[in-house]
């Protein structure tokens, strides 16, 4: 049998497995009977199999090169690095559906397969759930945008028949670019690992499944898709950014909006469980937000698959629109049904008791976030808007976007320092000068000097200030943690410090995630002092951007196997000493007739210098160099990877401070008995747990 | 004064205070889309507006000038000579037949003056079936194909 069939069988089989999950699911709901609850579970995992089959399939058809099926046509061929055959499985619409019902196989086979023997009140629910959503990526990937098509060409008699192709079409030159194999993943892990608290949510409040249970379960969930959601807008970003060549990172793009608006959501969501875990507060907003979490995966994927926004990145425009819309509707409708039927359930436990607390601080953080998710939809979807409203299509731009975003940011910023200090219930004045007097005091002071040395952008300096009392608060956090450990075990304090974190890894992983932002803002606060020059220039020309000057030394173009190239070396001197050779690069794709940037970057703490050979002068002939100096860039990127590692801390399970204690009794007498340091430790940790 | 109400009043500021800047942003930067065809047509109060126009680059009608870069777009046989201005390098993708959007002004010369210009990301532009590929007339065959 050949793979194409293996492959859309597979999918097929799939399809009609998720239905049986679905519905014997449902029944065994009803019935609660274990067999059928068992069986309904089983089909389930099938899908999942199944759909990694017909991924592998399909994978199997690129890496073999066969060019008798339409999407490896369209989007590989012979010379391509085998390297990247990856990208090219999900470089087109049919392939990136599929990619997405098997990366959201991974996260279903894995909840089903771990709660196996668990929560049998809650589980037949979320895999009724879950086998929904794959229902409506398989409908897609079988009957709407099936990867498996085969050429074919009409015979003599009007009969169709198979015919294979010598060679493909080749891989977009922008997508070979090693990112480009990652990316996608990531970011896609992002999008669909939402859908496991989504599923969860919904099945508690249909199941009513009783207390907070269903956020316990999905806490480490929501963490991973969150994690991955983040690193992959930022590779995205970085995508942009080392190889679109425009020497920015993100512009607003409708593709980058439909990555950000859950991300957003996802944030909130991801701070304001944990009021409903400590204070059982705030359960209709935190359903509410992960079901919007949830719809707004589905309705970026539908932004950019439709063509409903123009966008440089968006797929062909396509009939898939109505499907994504429809399946919107449907989600939407059982969420809210589900919703009214069971929201007695949802009730509070608790109020707000003060302004100045941690959970004032939340619902401030909550309402930031909202808040600038609905200004990136509303200026994503503005085009729309306008034409319903007024009948003509008007879009927005940056400035929009920037005017709101940049003072939420900065208030997002500013809470990071505070919300994780002010206690629960209410702060007294006293606490908060404790807290904050010293941080605040060394961020005005670092913007003072900020000031002197020539900051004088509002938004430039505010940003240091807080970046700066942020980080304070968040290292003394670590060094009183830590000083109470080390007076008990007479460790020093650094590996207090670790020790402190194992111990919670939550509450101190969230720190590292908190100082990582802090350093991403630092790193888009450079945008205020972006500089550009663009020039011609031959062999031997010179230019100086910025502390660097930049001289043209030599010029050659050659023949690679899959594409032509021209290239400029170009000498960096600073201080009159070279620091590093740069060769940007333009390549030429024969197969697809299109061209590619490579830019040149070299990249230090405190600025980039980007330089793209942009072509030749249509004029002179000559080659033009257009260079940018963008301060603090690598900061954001440092920063995305600390996030990911604050992220992956905080997944690591607490250690209990048994050993610690256990040391105690021997060195460190004075503390006074175990019994007492470790009621201590209790005081210590528990205003903030 | 309840705390819900303090909680109310300091999100309302906000909430007032950022519509207010998205206003101001939207003003500064908002672009109106029209058809070739349409261009013709709008009074000059509209003229004045940014515009935002789509079509395909009519082959072999770039034509690199001193300063500027002027094509011809097409939208369905309207075609609108553009003179592109902008500073920033032409993208990758904007060559012969290639959907373009540029935005700029409309001058009542007829000409459009391009500030911008956006190429369609061919990566994820699709062929559609049986064009543009040598020899027959080979379709994508399956039941069930909707590829547009």
């Amino acid at each position: 049998m050949s793979l194409d069939l293996f492959g859309s069988f597979a999918l097929l089989l799939a399809f009609l497995c998720g239905i049986y999950a679905f519905v014997i699911g449902i029944a065994a709901i009803r019935t609660r009977k274990p067999l059928l609850i068992k069986s309904a579970r089983h089909a389930g995992m099938a899908v999942c199999v199944l759909i990694w089959l017909g991924f592998a399939s399909l994978a199997y058809l690129f890496f073999t090169d066969n060019f008798a099926m339409a999407y490896v046509v369209a989007h590989s061929n012979r010379t391509l690095e085998t390297f990247f055959k990856f990208p090219a499985i999900w470089a087109g619409q049919e392939g990136s559906l599929l990619f997405w019902s098997f990366l959201l196989s991974i996260y279903v086979f894995s909840a089903l397969f771990t709660y196996r023997h668990k929560h049998p009140e809650l589980m037949p629910y979320v895999g009724v759930v879950l086998a929904g959503v794959q229902l409506f990526f398989l409908t897609l990937n079988n009957f709407i945008a099936s990867p498996f098509q085969v050429l074919g060409a009409a015979g003599p008699a009007g009969v169709m028949h198979y015919i294979a192709r010598a060679d493909g079409q080749g891989l977009n030159p922008l997508l070979q670019y090693p990112e480009m194999i990652i990316h996608p993943p990531v970011l896609y892990s992002g999008y669909t690992g939402f859908s496991i608290p989504f599923a969860f949510a919904l099945a508690a409040l249909l199941g009513r499944y009783p207390g907070e249970k269903w956020i316990h379960l999905t806490r480490r969930w929501t963490m991973i898709a969150w994690g991955f959601q983040s690193a992959g807008i930022l590779l995205g970003a970085h995508w942009a950014y080392a190889v679109l060549g425009w020497g920015g990172y993100w512009s607003w793009d409708p593709v980058e909006n439909a990555s950000l608006m859950p991300w957003l959501t996802g944030t909130a969501f991801l701070h304001s469980v944990m009021m409903q875990e400590k204070r059982g507060m705030m359960r209709v907003w935190n359903i509410w937000l992960v079901f919007t979490t949830f719809l707004l995966t589905i309705f970026g994927t539908f932004l950019t698959r439709s063509g409903v926004v123009s966008s440089v990145h968006a797929f062909a425009e396509s009939k898939i629109g109505p499907w994504f819309l429809g399946f919107i509707g449907v989600a939407l409708a059982v969420c809210v049904v589900s919703f009214l039927r069971n929201r007695d359930y949802l009730r509070s436990d608790n109020v707000l008791d003060s302004l100045v607390s941690r959970e004032s601080s939340f619902l401030f953080n909550n309402l930031i976030l909202l808040v600038a998710c609905v200004a990136v939809l509303s200026g994503t979807l503005f085009p729309v808007l306008s034409e319903w409203v007024r009948g003509t299509k008007i879009s927005v731009g940056a400035p929009f976007f920037n005017k709101i975003n940049l003072p939420i940011g900065l208030f997002l910023l500013f809470l990071t320092g505070v919300g994780p200090l002010l206690a629960w219930r209410k702060t007294s004045m006293e606490s908060l000068r404790r807290n904050f007097g010293i941080p605040l005091a060394i961020g005005i002071v670092a913007a003072a000097v900020g000031m002197l040395l020539g900051l004088r952008e509002f938004y430039v300096t505010t940003c240091l200030l807080l970046s700066v009392f942020v980080t304070m608060t968040i290292l003394t956090e670590f060094y009183r943690g830590a000083r109470v450990i080390a007076a008990r075990t007479g460790a020093n304090l650094l590996s207090s410090a670790g020790q402190l974190t194992l111990r919670n890894t939550r509450r101190y992983g969230g720190y590292v995630v908190h100082f990582g932002m802090v350093l991403i803002f630092i790193g888009v606060s450079g945008t205020a002092f972006n500089q550009n020059k663009e020039m011609e220039m031959p062999v031997g020309a010179q230019m100086d951007i910025g502390p660097y000057h930049l001289t043209h030394q030599t010029f050659d173009s050659t023949q690679q196997t899959n594409y032509s190239t021209e290239r400029a070396t170009i000498a960096v001197d600073r201080n009159n000493q070279q620091v590093i050779m740069l060769y940007p690069e333009r390549r030429f794709y024969p197969s697809n007739q299109e061209s590619g940037t490579m830019v040149a970057i070299y990249s230090t703490l405190k600025q980039d210098l980007y330089v793209v050979y942009a072509g030749r002068s249509p004029d002179t002939n000559q080659p033009v160099i257009h260079a940018y100096l963008n301060p603090l860039v690598k900061w954001i990127w440092l920063g995305g990877a600390i996030v990911v590692l604050g992220t992956l801390l905080a997944l690591v399970p607490n250690q209990q401070p048994v050993l610690a204690l256990r040391a105690v009794e021997g060195r460190v007498p004075a503390m006074g008995s175990p019994a007492t340091a470790q009621l201590s430790m209790q005081r210590y940790e528990s205003p903030h747990e | 004064m309840k705390v819900k109400t303090k909680f109310g009043i300091g999100a309302a500021i906000i909430v007032v205070t950022l519509s207010a800047l998205g206003y101001i942003g939207a003003k500064e930067s908002k672009t109106y889309y029209h058809t070739v065809s349409e261009l013709s047509t709008l009074s000059s109060n509209q003229r004045n507006q940014r515009i935002r126009v789509g079509g395909d680059v009519v082959a072999g009608s770039i034509k690199h000038m001193p300063g500027r870069i002027d094509f011809v777009l097409k939208e369905e046989n309207k075609t609108l000579p553009v003179s592109y201005v902008g500073a920033d390098p032409l993208p990758d993708t904007f060559k012969d037949g290639a959907q373009c959007l540029v935005e700029g002004k409309a001058m009542p010369d007829g000409r459009f003056v391009a500030e911008q210009i956006q190429a369609k990301c061919a990566s994820k532009y699709e062929v559609a079936p049986g064009a543009d590929l040598p020899g027959g007339q080979p379709q994508a065959a399956s039941p069930g194909d909707n590829k547009s």
